[in-house]
């Protein structure tokens, strides 16, 4: 059994709550004290139907404005897989909350209502997805119910979110007729819709191909944490010295000939430890720890990598950048630190290019700095060099955050797209 | 493991992302502990540190919380774990906060110390300067964890600030801090109860008898099975009887529940919970049952 991790995006008006309720309660991950709890709320406060919302919105705040502020974390698991969700709110004053759900998912669930057809907040959650690179799209056209199970309305709503996807390089893309409400095509394939041949929405979250998502070829390994245990008592491991980490990307072996950034030089694996034993293969996202054949100077923050691939060890960077703070604006000659994989440093922003309007995707030229939820492309000078990938390459190695020195708020995210 | 086409077990993925966080903690903070109750998750999160850092040892010390009010089986199984790894514990003691006079101890048959845990908690973290606090919390556990941060923040008062959370992503925390404010880390908070159960069968983790089936005087109170126990206050309306229970969570006495069951092993403690149909704290503690926002409000204060 693996993990898919998936993210929702659309409002409580698109039937996003009673979808992932719906996919909880049929898997039995909602249990009956988190439903009367639920019932109760309702009921208390007049609501006819029993409000779902209520189970993800965990904090007093939503609860007592209806709305979703941040991203909650909802767990469900069938025989096949186990699922993370991401659940965001849909709004544009929430983009930042989406940016982050979108970050780590394999997936996302984009909620149309099939009455209202695609809206401008369905085309941006579409290109929030697409910029952050989230692999797999599912087009979720919901309420078919209230569209008498129409194809005609389904395919009308097809064509018109293709024809915008393929400006964005949208990655694979599945249109779904679903029925929150009535279950149809959510969990079992329905019989309101026999002329919509594929598979139900939980079939496909079980079924869809993500091991080869990750970034198998190009080996990184950012060295988190070198191991010595410096141990008085046993000579072996006295001089036992392992660069621990995260595998990022390729596929390590004991006796690959590896390259070490900074220094450039080269050295080979002598074996690649767990505390469960060695193993004969590292990849993403395992977390090892590896041997080295020769006494060079590691430290966290280097990276490995192979001689014949390597990647851009870059001061000057270009990157899409969401900015995410409150008060503070992004604006060139701002100084921010920078975290890219185990590396910080500082960053001075030289030039904001554009600024995209994330409904029309229109770059304003004439922008001189980003407010919160803004995006824009922006060029950074770092203190030291990252060792960075593209962003549509490798997530890992390609994707930043930006911290306030003032603050230590995290104040934006980067998906780097040039580097030198 | 499947090699040829590189899937990944979750149970896999859930330990190297868990190892990933701490390995982040010990680079990047001065002075880390991480909370160890002798409950399930925290035996879970010391089994991947152990990992993490492997074959050295861990790099920071534990600390428990003691009420004074803990099982006496769970307080056993702390220190002989403690001991076979040679690590170092902090004992925080409530009831030193009280003999202190930083807390006053509620009275009457509902007394408990839970809510005093969080000023001996924090007065500790400030007395031994820890700068980030492994916790084992998950965010299937409840609510207001599920909109939890894996780092979350606190000021230096200890408090969480639902509202103003620092965004996460990727794989990328934000470990920046001032003096006396500090972080919790919640490695474990993609697991559910499920995945902490097949992890200890997987990795045959030894976790307290309490745990198993076992046969026990208690007595009922709000639909729960109370330990009879010196430390719970019970009345003359609690009549006492024998059950087969266990506990599947563990915390203080006087506010944790026992189940009905009789699982003797892992795969059958798996079983029942699979098959359940109550959460683990809505079955086993009165401390969220206070309010819809018990929990909320507590974490804000400081609390676990």
């Amino acid at each position: 059994m693996d993990i898919l991790r998936f993210a929702t995006a659309g409002s409580v008006d698109d039937g996003k709550s009673t979808l992932i309720g719906r996919l909880l309660f049929d898997s039995k991950a909602i249990f009956e004290d988190q439903l009367e709890a639920v019932e109760r709320t309702s009921r208390d406060r007049g609501t006819e139907y029993t409000d779902l919302s209520l189970l993800t919105d965990g904090l007093r705040a939503e609860r007592e404005q209806g709305i979703t502020i941040d991203v909650a974390y909802r767990y469900f698991a069938t025989p096949k897989r186990k699922f993370i969700i991401a659940d965001t709110p849909g709004h544009i004053q929430y983009t930042r909350n989406m940016v982050t759900g979108a970050s780590t998912a394999d997936l996302a669930i984009i909620l149309i209502d099939a009455r209202k057809g695609v809206l401008e907040q369905s085309r941006r959650h579409a290109f929030l997805t697409t910029l952050l690179r989230v692999p797999h799209l599912v087009l979720a056209v919901n309420k078919m119910d209230l569209v008498d199970y129409s194809e005609a309305r389904f395919e009308e709503i097809r064509e018109e979110f293709t024809a915008f996807a393929s400006k964005l390089n949208a990655s694979d893309l599945t249109f779904i007729p679903i029925s929150a409400l009535h279950g149809d095509n959510v969990v079992s394939r329905s019989e309101n819709m026999p002329w919509y041949e594929g598979s139900s929405l939980l079939h496909h979250l079980e079924n869809v191909h993500i091991a080869s998502d990750r970034n198998l070829v190009d080996v990184r390994f950012p060295v988190q944490y070198v191991i010595r245990p410096h141990s008085a008592t046993s000579q072996e491991l006295h001089d036992y010295r392992g660069y621990a980490g995260q595998v990022a990307g390729g596929v390590l072996k004991p006796g690959d000939e590896v390259l070490h950034l900074p220094s450039g030089l080269t050295t080979t694996i002598t074996g690649i430890d767990t505390f469960d034993g060695p193993v004969e293969e590292a990849f993403a996202p395992m977390s090892v720890t590896l041997r080295l054949g020769d006494d060079i100077d590691i430290s966290r923050g280097d990276m490995i990598c192979r001689p014949n691939n390597q990647p851009q060890a870059a001061q000057e960077i270009d990157a899409m950048i969401c900015w995410m703070a409150d008060g503070l604006k992004l604006q060139p000659r701002s100084k921010l630190i920078i975290k890219h994989t185990t590396r910080t440093a500082r960053a001075l922003v030289r030039d904001l290019h554009y600024r995209l309007d994330v409904n029309t995707l229109h770059r304003d030229e004439s922008a001189t700095a980003l407010g919160l939820n803004e995006i824009g492309r922006v060029s950074l000078r770092t203190t030291q060099p990252l060792f960075v990938d593209d962003y549509a390459r490798n997530r890992l190695t390609g994707g930043f955050i930006l911290i306030d020195e003032a603050t230590n708020g995290t104040v934006g995210a980067g998906m780097i797209v040039d580097a030198r | 493991m499947l090699q040829r086409d590189y899937t990944t077990s979750q149970l896999d993925v859930l330990e190297a992302e868990a190892i990933h966080i701490m390995r982040e903690v010990a680079a990047e903070f001065e002075r880390p502990c991480l909370l160890f109750s002798g409950g399930k998750d925290s035996i879970v999160m010391l089994r991947v540190a152990e990992k993490a850092f492997w074959p050295a040892p861990i790099p920071f010390p534990l600390m428990h919380v003691d009420t004074g009010h803990n099982f006496p089986e769970v307080i056993e199984f702390r220190d002989r774990r403690v001991a076979e790894l040679g690590a170092r514990l902090v004992v925080a003691s409530v009831q030193a906060s009280i003999d202190a006079g930083r807390v006053v101890e509620q009275t009457g048959r509902r007394a408990s110390r839970n809510r005093l845990q969080t000023t001996t908690l924090l007065d500790a973290i400030e007395e031994h300067e820890f700068d980030a606090v492994f916790g084992g919390a998950r965010r299937d556990e409840e609510k207001a964890r599920a909109k939890e941060r894996v780092f979350s923040f606190r000021d230096e008062f200890g408090q969480w600030d639902p509202k103003n959370q620092r965004p996460e992503l990727w794989n990328l925390y934000n470990t920046k801090i001032s003096r006396g404010e500090h972080i919790r880390v919640f490695p474990l908070s993609n697991w559910t109860e499920l995945d902490v159960w097949h992890y200890i069968r997987r990795e045959g983790i030894e976790i307290p008898s309490i745990y198993f089936s076992h046969t026990r005087t208690v007595f009922e109170r709000d639909a729960m099975l109370l330990a009879d126990s010196e430390v719970v206050q019970r009345g003359d309306d609690e009549p006492t009887f024998e059950a087969v229970v266990r506990y599947r969570t563990v915390g203080d006495m006087t506010c944790t529940g026992a189940v009905a069951s009789t699982a003797t092993t892992i795969d059958q403690i798996i079983d029942e919970i699979a098959a359940t149909r109550i959460t683990e704290r809505g079955a086993t503690r009165a401390d969220d049952r206070a309010s819809e926002a018990a929990m909320e409000d507590r974490k804000k204060e400081g609390y676990f």
